[in-house]
């Protein structure tokens, strides 16, 4: 049975490690696509393909719609309010849900009664949970499943301030706010630990007391799944699906002439979407409607259909707007089951969102760590070993490793890594942008400064001796050049307030979801839709789409209807992973080209000419051959034979087939940033004046939508360098900032001017050759951002975030 | 959020009448649900409602009450302003940026702009502190009536750095700082009448009565708050440091009122605020300043002095060095 909040991106961790082998096609053909970048080398990679592929789209300036910088198909409806958010959903006879949450990090429930909620006027149920409401479940444990009635002796322990325990329905929120304070619960309180040193200790109160289940790591998507559970340990982790240890690592720091090493922490940071997590659910006999915030309404979808026993034909998940969302809002999750059995209990609508303090405690959060990282380095500068040990908690879920920069960034014969989850009495941790990378890269592109020092070398100069990634190298180029990159001797500024200048690069998995479906409609009167389940979570998903089979059809991006977010619709993927683009747009792409040519077919037959003399562009159909065969588009579609045209496609493997297994791309999605900082020796105060972020994505669809993507991305680093911080009361395991007044947020003084520099890169994977942008953009910040900090005050900083407190601390001034 | 009786008030006679609880005595003493308090904006009661940490019976509104939000100022008679002035009406008084720097600097950089069109100067005034445990519904310290006081032990990087003893919150207004570094004055009405209480006088100390901040009763109504005039030689600054420079609590604010004869300082009064559970004078290193020619050296010897005493928690050492730049800096500003 699915565990409801296990299911966080539903990625292809591949099983098999050594899927090298090129596709092959009963009909193929040989096509030639662009490959490298426009001005720096560009070329052609011919690839053989399904015979059933569109020709090769050129590059972006031979483009119409695709690469043009195009305005969001929905911005009217976002800024006028006419776009309804799952928060905004209001059926007949809908209720309001309310969860009564765990007071304690660590308890049993002795005893429960409802009968005073549910006396309560206005209330229409009670139901209490028998499942474990994310994070991890120990096997065997029985709750891992909803269920209609509960045993008093069988409920969940509870684990973490904040567990949900029980939940109202009622006419009003507010009825349901007041009613849910009067379930009473006894409870009997055990010890608890909450930090992740001394959850590691011999003694500690232990979080699990059985092997848990591991349904994939939640927070770090791919590392290798740990078997090993001791104590709250768990791990460690040796490897990921890059590969395993390799070489000697002790060799090779005997081969070093020196050893640049540190031990790094870096902070919680909880989801802090704009629309929380949250659902309607509509259960009726016929079928289980649920609006939905998710990040995937199919895989909503397939848990609900798993855990209620329905078939997947009888539940339908919607998202027609998404209120953000940064890998927390997978699966039905807790919320979402909760919401369901209430309707399922009375028959009618239910409205459950969190508010914010329960965003904090239980929709997930990106786990600390603590890194001990060390690199051997020779006199011209090569890696001759790189040691990475850490531990991280997600609280009571796993998956708080430190990624898979440590062993895939830099050119180096010998790694080791040992990556431990520890458990602690917390609200779960969940994937979060980049999950793992961001915290891995921390440690590892400050160490590589260091090294730099060291050799008295430019850091930019001594990248590009040890990172052989040729698009890195470009963006380190171009980001420099924007930048006004010069090298400062580090603390060099006279006065208490000195500027420093830093970058750090990161990468980030090409990964492709090969469930990517979608169909396109061309309509008689011309109009033309295109539909999947993929869903828009802010990032533009729909404008790129509409983009697509505008260039295809010859038309523009406002001329096609966009139909995603609800599963009536061909499966889309989940957006997480970065996989959006690179896996629903040749989709999109190849459905766009089938119906165009059963379009041209129809047309060619009734002006009975050659199918292939003919053309689609600027909206018009027309013959290469003869001028009086010329009509609009919406003519043209009148000669159809029927109403509608339907074409539909799926995901095919990438061009040239995957580097590991399905779904792992060959290539990084690099990214390169460069911070110039202010930091104030007196107050400890530090300002981030401007990000110059140089990123590629492929073919980068609609750059103004990139460049918001970028920005995001480096707000968000932002937050995580200097601000942003779950602190808990280590008395009473509860979170003292679950708000967004003392949780701090960058705001608009906080965001600097922030420089995105595309660089439109090629590799003949796709019909469209696009890829994701959202994670790549947040993975380098902190780290450039720690970089340019050290650069102004001489000083290291070893922990995140990087508060005034701490820059005191550092600065030896308090 | 409880279910309360919302009444606009007519007139300060008949608030009085209907009003019968201070908000710190409906958080403590009478938590039956039939507290009648008052509200100016609500920015921070109707927090403490949502919060479910005040619940009660009665919200007597003082926004329809005219006549409250005037704002005057007079070369002899200084300034003055009644309490449903908003902190952006301070911001945008020319008058306010011309003779109170000070006044107008923490003006700026309260909360938001969308927050400084709607809270009130008497408001400001009233709030309660933002320590996190306080604002927990799953806390009750001793300021909420308990026992306990959950900062001493625990998380504390927010908290005061002095007189921690018994309750180390912060109190949360920072243009209390400026006002009582100008030596104002609040005029509190209630059924006996008006009286005028010096800012000096009006905030509470933890250790008097740590369940409330200030001297005003169940039936008092801050009806005016005034500044003395500026003279010929008075140089004022204030700075505020938060973790970030949008909206944000301060780490530490310090205004600065200083009476200069050419480069002589005549008089001096320096305010401390989020250093202590009131905004806090530093008499001390006003002394060091007093009839003295203002320079770094002599500057740096008053900032060591206002940090004497400090005790700090186990979280908040960092106050110590940063309230003495930025008493150096608002000091230097002043003059400067």
């Amino acid at each position: 049975m699915a565990n409801p909040n296990k299911k966080k991106i539903v990625l292809p961790v591949a099983p098999d490690t050594k899927a090298h082998a090129p596709v092959k096609h009963l009909y193929s053909k040989k096509v030639k696509l662009p490959y490298g970048v426009p001005g720096h080398g560009l070329t052609e990679m011919e690839r053989e393909v399904s015979i059933d592929e569109p020709p090769a789209l050129p590059i972006n300036d031979e483009l119409n719609v695709i690469g043009k910088r195009t305005r969001r198909v929905d911005a009217i409806y976002k800024v006028t309010g006419a776009a309804k958010y799952s928060a905004d959903i209001q059926l007949p006879g809908m209720l309001y849900g309310k969860f009564l949450r765990s007071p304690h990090p660590h308890a049993r429930i002795k005893s429960l009664d409802v009968s005073a909620a549910r006396r309560y006027p206005g209330v229409h149920a009670v139901h209490v949970l028998s499942m474990e409401p994310g994070g991890s479940v120990e096997r065997e444990s029985g709750h891992d499943a909803p269920a209609e009635t509960y045993n008093i002796d069988q409920l969940p322990l509870l684990r973490y301030v904040g567990q949900p325990i029980a939940a109202v329905a009622a006419e009003s929120q507010y009825i349901a706010n007041e009613a849910a304070k009067l379930i009473k619960v006894e409870y009997e309180t055990k010890p608890f630990v909450l930090e992740l040193d001394k959850a590691r200790r011999k003694g500690a109160p232990i979080v699990f007391e059985k092997m848990v289940k591991d349904e994939g790591n939640e927070g770090d998507v791919g590392v290798e799944a740990a078997e090993e559970q001791e104590g709250n340990l768990r791990g460690p982790s040796t490897g990921s699906f890059l590969g395993g240890p390799r070489g000697d690592v002790e060799k090779g720091f005997a081969e070093a002439d020196f050893v640049v090493e540190g031990e790094f922490r870096t902070q919680v940071q909880t989801h802090c979407a704009l629309e929380t997590h949250g659902v309607v659910a509509d259960w009726k006999p016929d079928m289980l409607t649920v609006y939905a915030s998710t990040q995937n309404t199919a895989g909503v979808r397939d848990d609900l259909s798993e855990l209620f026993d329905l078939p997947k034909s009888k539940v339908r998940v919607i998202t027609e707007y998404m209120g953000g969302g940064f890998g927390a809002k997978f699966g039905a999750g807790h919320f979402g089951v909760m919401a369901t059995e209430l309707s399922r209990k009375t028959g009618r609508p239910v409205k459950l969102m969190l508010d914010r303090e329960e965003e904090h405690l239980s929709a997930g959060n990106r786990p600390n760590s603590h890194q001990m990282l060390k690199i051997g380095v020779k006199n011209d500068g090569k890696l001759t070993a790189i040691d990475l040990t850490s531990y991280g908690t997600a609280g009571v879920g796993l998956g708080a490793g430190v990624g898979r920069v440590a062993q895939d960034l830099y050119e180096c014969p010998n790694f080791r890594q040992a990556q431990y989850d520890v458990f602690t009495h917390a609200g779960p941790g969940a994937a979060f942008r980049a999950p793992g990378n961001v915290q891995g890269i921390f440690s590892l592109e400050q160490l590589i400064d260091q090294a730099a020092e060291r050799l008295g070398m430019d850091p930019v100069k001594y990248r590009d001796i040890i990172d052989k990634h040729e698009v890195r190298k470009l963006q380190r180029a171009k980001g420099a050049e924007v930048f006004g990159w010069k090298y400062k001797k580090p603390g060099s500024d006279p006065g208490p307030i000195k500027r420093g200048f830093g970058m750090a690069q990161g990468h980030w998995t090409r990964f492709i979801n090969l469930n990517s479906s979608a169909t396109v409609r061309i309509n008689k009167d011309g109009s033309v839709e295109v539909m999947s389940s993929v869903q828009d979570i802010g990032t533009g998903t729909k404008t790129i789409l509409a983009q697509v089979v505008a260039e295809e059809l010859g038309l523009m991006a406002e001329d096609i209807t966009v139909k995603i977010g609800d599963t009536i619709y061909p499966d889309g993927p989940g957006s997480g992973g970065s996989v959006t683009a690179g896996s629903i747009t040749p989709a999109v792409r190849n459905a766009a080209y089938k119906a165009k040519m059963e379009l041209l077919g129809q047309v060619a037959g009734a002006w009975d000419v050659a199918i292939d003399s003919l053309e689609v562009k600027n909206g018009e159909v027309y013959s290469k051959t003869d001028s009086s065969k010329k009509l609009s588009f919406g003519e043209a579609t009148k000669k159809m034979r029927t109403n509608q045209i339907l074409a539909t496609a799926s995901r095919p493997d990438d061009y040239g087939g995957f580097e590991i297994g399905n779904g792992i791309g060959y290539g990084r999605l690099g990214s390169v940033q460069f911070a110039e900082v202010l930091v104030d020796t007196e107050t400890g105060f530090i300002k981030v004046e401007r990000v110059v972020a140089a990123h590629s994505c492929g073919r980068p669809l609609n750059p103004m939508q990139v460049e918001s993507q970028i920005n995001g991305g480096v707000i968000m680093g932002i937050g995580y360098a200097l601000y942003e911080d779950r602190i808990l009361d280590l008395n009473t395991g509860h979170m003292v900032n679950a708000n967004l007044d003392q949780y701090k947020l960058p705001y608009s003084r906080e965001i600097p001017k922030i420089e995105p520099v595309i660089i439109e890169h090629y590799g003949a994977f796709s019909s469209t050759d696009a890829s994701g942008i959202g994670e790549p953009a947040n993975v380098p910040t902190a780290g450039a951002i720690a970089n340019a900090v050290y650069n102004a005050i001489g000083v290291r900083l070893y922990e995140l975030p990087m508060s005034p407190q701490k820059v005191l601390a550092a600065l030896g001034v308090s | 959020m409880n279910r309360f009786e919302y009444i606009k008030a007519p007139s300060i006679a008949e608030a009085i009448d209907m009003m019968d609880s201070t908000v710190p005595e409906a958080m403590v003493t009478k938590t039956d649900g039939s507290a009648k308090v008052v509200k100016a904006a609500g920015t921070d009661l109707l927090d403490l409602i949502k919060e479910g940490i005040l619940e009660p019976g009665r919200v007597i509104d003082l926004k329809s009450i005219p006549g409250l939000d005037k704002l005057s100022y007079d070369k002899k008679e200084g300034l003055q302003f009644g309490p449903m002035v908003t902190i952006a009406d301070l911001e945008n008084s020319p008058e306010v940026k011309k003779h109170y720097r000070a006044l107008y600097e923490a003006a700026a950089h309260a909360a938001t702009p969308q927050i400084r069109n709607m809270a009130t100067m008497g408001g400001n005034l009233m709030q309660r502190p933002r320590c996190w445990y306080f604002r927990s519904s799953g806390h009750h310290c001793r300021k909420k009536g308990g026992t306990t006081c959950f900062a001493q032990i625990g998380q504390n990087q927010f908290h005061s750095i002095f007189m921690t003893n018994v309750c180390p919150c912060v109190h949360p207004s920072s243009l209390a700082t400026a006002l009582l570094a100008y030596d104002g004055q609040v005029e509190l009405t209630g059924p006996e009448g008006r009286r005028v209480i010096p800012l000096s006088e009006f905030f509470t100390p933890s250790e008097v009565d740590v369940t409330c901040e200030n001297v005003a009763t169940n039936q008092d109504i801050i009806t005016n708050i005034m500044l003395p005039p500026v003279q010929e030689g008075t140089r004022a600054f204030y700075i505020k440091q938060g973790q970030r420079e949008s909206y944000d609590w301060s780490m530490g604010d310090v205004a600065v009122v200083l009476q200069m004869d050419g480069n002589k300082c005549r008089d001096a009064r320096i305010v401390f605020g989020a250093a202590a559970p009131i905004p806090l004078r530093r008499e001390a290193a006003e002394e060091v300043l007093k009839g003295k020619a203002i320079n770094e050296k002599l500057v740096m010897q008053a900032a060591k002095k206002a940090v004497e005493g400090a005790t700090p928690l186990a979280h908040n050492g960092y106050k110590v060095p940063l309230f003495q730049t930025l008493l150096k800096r608002a000091v230097m500003g002043a003059v400067g």
